[in-house]
């Protein structure tokens, strides 16, 4: 536990550090689209990677989240932190709704992913057609720079903000790596007949990462509201969204602490490597990106992060 | 003899037209090591899994400790001390053994360290020490049959349904598992046993139950039930009892 905590420390300062040297704008902006996407990633690996729930339709709670507070900020005239509460107390019940659902009628594997995918999807139709979302044309949030409106005049602001979430992210993932609620949820990913003959609840167990990891989609929905300004059914509710997040955590390696950040990282460097390298070919980088996906996946099975160990394996049984 | 600590009542439940198992009453008094006996098929995984709460009955009820748990969730049942093991083996792969075990001392530990340093112990006592920080993926059969016992144990529970935990072990490793389970017993612990070692069962059991096509046919102690003419039949075939009589 000491050891992810000094991790995560030092893990937080070295990014305040890189963000308060340097200056120019493309990498500030990198360093903010790594850290949402290591937000999503994060969040995405609470329920996915840890309790081996494979949801398909993250997109649901970003979406409520960003939803939850563009309704409360440019309709109702709410302060921005309180309605950022807001969205991520909305997307924390989205998802309890959805897992007490789903986990109620026992669905598992594909059949979880099947119904998380078509919740994101209902709700993406419900935006464009409820008349309190703006429809199809979607909400736009005013430009107001101050802190008490959490707009910042520079990317080193908002870099602030989703390191916060990233940080605490980091500190559930930490704390469910050491404490009987995620030996638990591990064990019911593992085994849920094992699990239940000696005493876990498995379903309080799924809904609990479940609302955990709403919360944190929710608030990367609120955080992406606030940098854009900008946001409409496809936006917050599409595909991509979710694809980010699962991938970045599967490239990354599933239940880990580190895999998430560093997945996030990777892809992002692959998206943008590949966009400037072959940029004059369009749909080239596409291809390289996807291509690159498809080996990582199929020989790193435990991604990025489990690297290491299947490379120390290898050494110590050479060795021994 | 003892209050029964778990008494099955006319337990019966159907698989479509299989009757699995059958009008089934028995009374298991505290502090006994008993044994269920049968032919494969018999329905012996099948009433462990009435009386732990995997599967609910048909008809019958399950009294546990005075109270009627029929139909009670397997984690209720856990956290009330009874606790089963698996006949096919059901390991956290991904976890080492010592954090499997862990999870089972976890029921009643809330902290970490509490749960992993109780997780020790009960590795000692079932002889998988020395294994502790392995993955439970890379332990042999017979060390997972050990941690699906020691998993169980960290629970604490006053009544252990063991399900073939001697199954697929050689005989060397049948008479170094057969003294863990008299350790239990002898530590308090009831225990019904599923088995088909029939050494351990004549070692073992006080009290020995013999089902066959989902009915009790057979009751008592396990050299009584070994010489029950209807128990030879169940496992070697209508007539052979007799034609034993006439050899003999």
């Amino acid at each position: 536990m000491t050891r992810d905590l000094l991790g995560i420390a030092a893990f937080a300062l070295a990014v305040i550090a890189a963000t308060v040297l340097l200056s120019s704008g493309v990498w500030l902006n990198a360093i903010m689209m790594t850290l949402y996407a290591a937000l999503l990633a994060l969040a995405w690996n609470l329920l996915g990677g840890f309790g081996g729930q494979f949801s398909f339709g993250h997109a649901l709670f970003f979406g409520t989240g960003a939803y939850a507070s563009a309704v409360a900020q440019v309709t109702h005239g709410v302060n921005a932190w309180a309605a950022l509460a807001l969205a991520v107390a909305a997307a924390a019940a989205v998802g309890g709704f959805v897992g007490a659902l789903a986990f109620r009628y026992g669905l598992k594997g594909s059949y979880f992913a099947l119904v998380t995918l078509a919740f994101a999807e209902v709700f993406r139709i419900l935006a464009v057609s409820a008349g309190f979302t703006g429809g199809g044309v979607g909400m736009m949030l005013p430009l107001k720079e101050s802190f008490a409106n959490l707009q910042f005049g520079s990317r080193k602001g908002s870099i602030g903000l989703v390191l916060g979430f990233v940080v605490a992210a980091l500190l559930v993932t930490a704390w469910l790596r050491h404490s009987r609620y995620g030996a638990q949820l591990q064990a019911v990913r593992d085994n849920e007949d094992a699990a239940r003959a000696i005493g876990v609840d498995p379903r309080r167990t799924k809904l609990v990462a479940t609302v955990l990891s709403a919360a944190f989609m929710g608030a990367a929905g609120a955080f992406y509201l606030q940098v854009f300004q900008y946001i409409d059914p496809g936006l917050a509710f599409g595909a991509h969204v979710s694809v980010e997040a699962l991938v970045g955590a599967i490239v990354g390696g599933m239940g880990t602490l580190w895999g998430p950040v560093l997945g996030a990282a990777v892809l992002h460097l692959l998206a943008e490597g590949t966009r400037n390298l072959f940029g004059a070919l369009p749909g080239l980088n596409m291809v390289i990106y996807g291509a690159v996906l498809v080996l990582i996946v199929m020989f790193m099975p435990r991604g990025l992060a489990g690297l290491g160990r299947s490379v120390r394996d290898v050494w110590k049984g050479g060795r021994g | 003899m003892a209050e029964p600590l778990l008494q099955l009542e006319n337990l019966s439940i159907a698989f479509g037209g299989l009757r699995a198992v059958q009008g089934v009453s028995l009374a298991l008094p505290a502090g006994t090591l008993g044994a269920l006996i049968g032919p494969n098929g018999a329905g012996k995984t099948t009433l462990f899994a009435l009386m732990s709460g995997f599967l609910v009955p048909d008809t019958g009820r399950v009294r546990y400790a005075g109270a009627d748990i029929t139909g009670r969730a397997p984690h209720l049942n856990a956290r009330d001390g009874l606790t089963r093991t698996f006949q096919i083996v059901q390991p956290f792969a991904a976890q080492t053994v010592r954090e499997n075990i862990a999870v089972g001392a976890h029921l009643h530990e809330p902290k970490r360290a509490a749960a992993l340093a109780a997780a020790e112990r009960v590795a000692e006592r079932v002889g998988l020490a020395t294994q502790l920080d392995k993955p439970a993926a890379d332990l042999t059969v017979a060390g997972r049959k050990r941690l699906e016992l020691a998993r169980a144990l960290a629970t604490r529970p006053k009544l252990l349904l063991l399900d073939e935990v001697l199954a697929g072990l050689n005989p060397q490793e049948v008479a170094e598992m057969i003294p863990v389970v008299r350790g239990i017993a002898d530590g308090g612990v009831t225990v019904l046993m599923i088995e088909h070692v029939m050494q351990a069962v004549m070692n073992l059991a006080q009290q020995v139950w013999v089902l066959a096509q989902g009915q009790l046919i057979a009751e008592g102690t396990p050299a009584s039930v070994t010489s029950d003419a209807k128990v030879i039949e169940a496992y070697l075939g209508h007539g052979t009892a007799e034609r034993l009589r006439a050899a003999a």
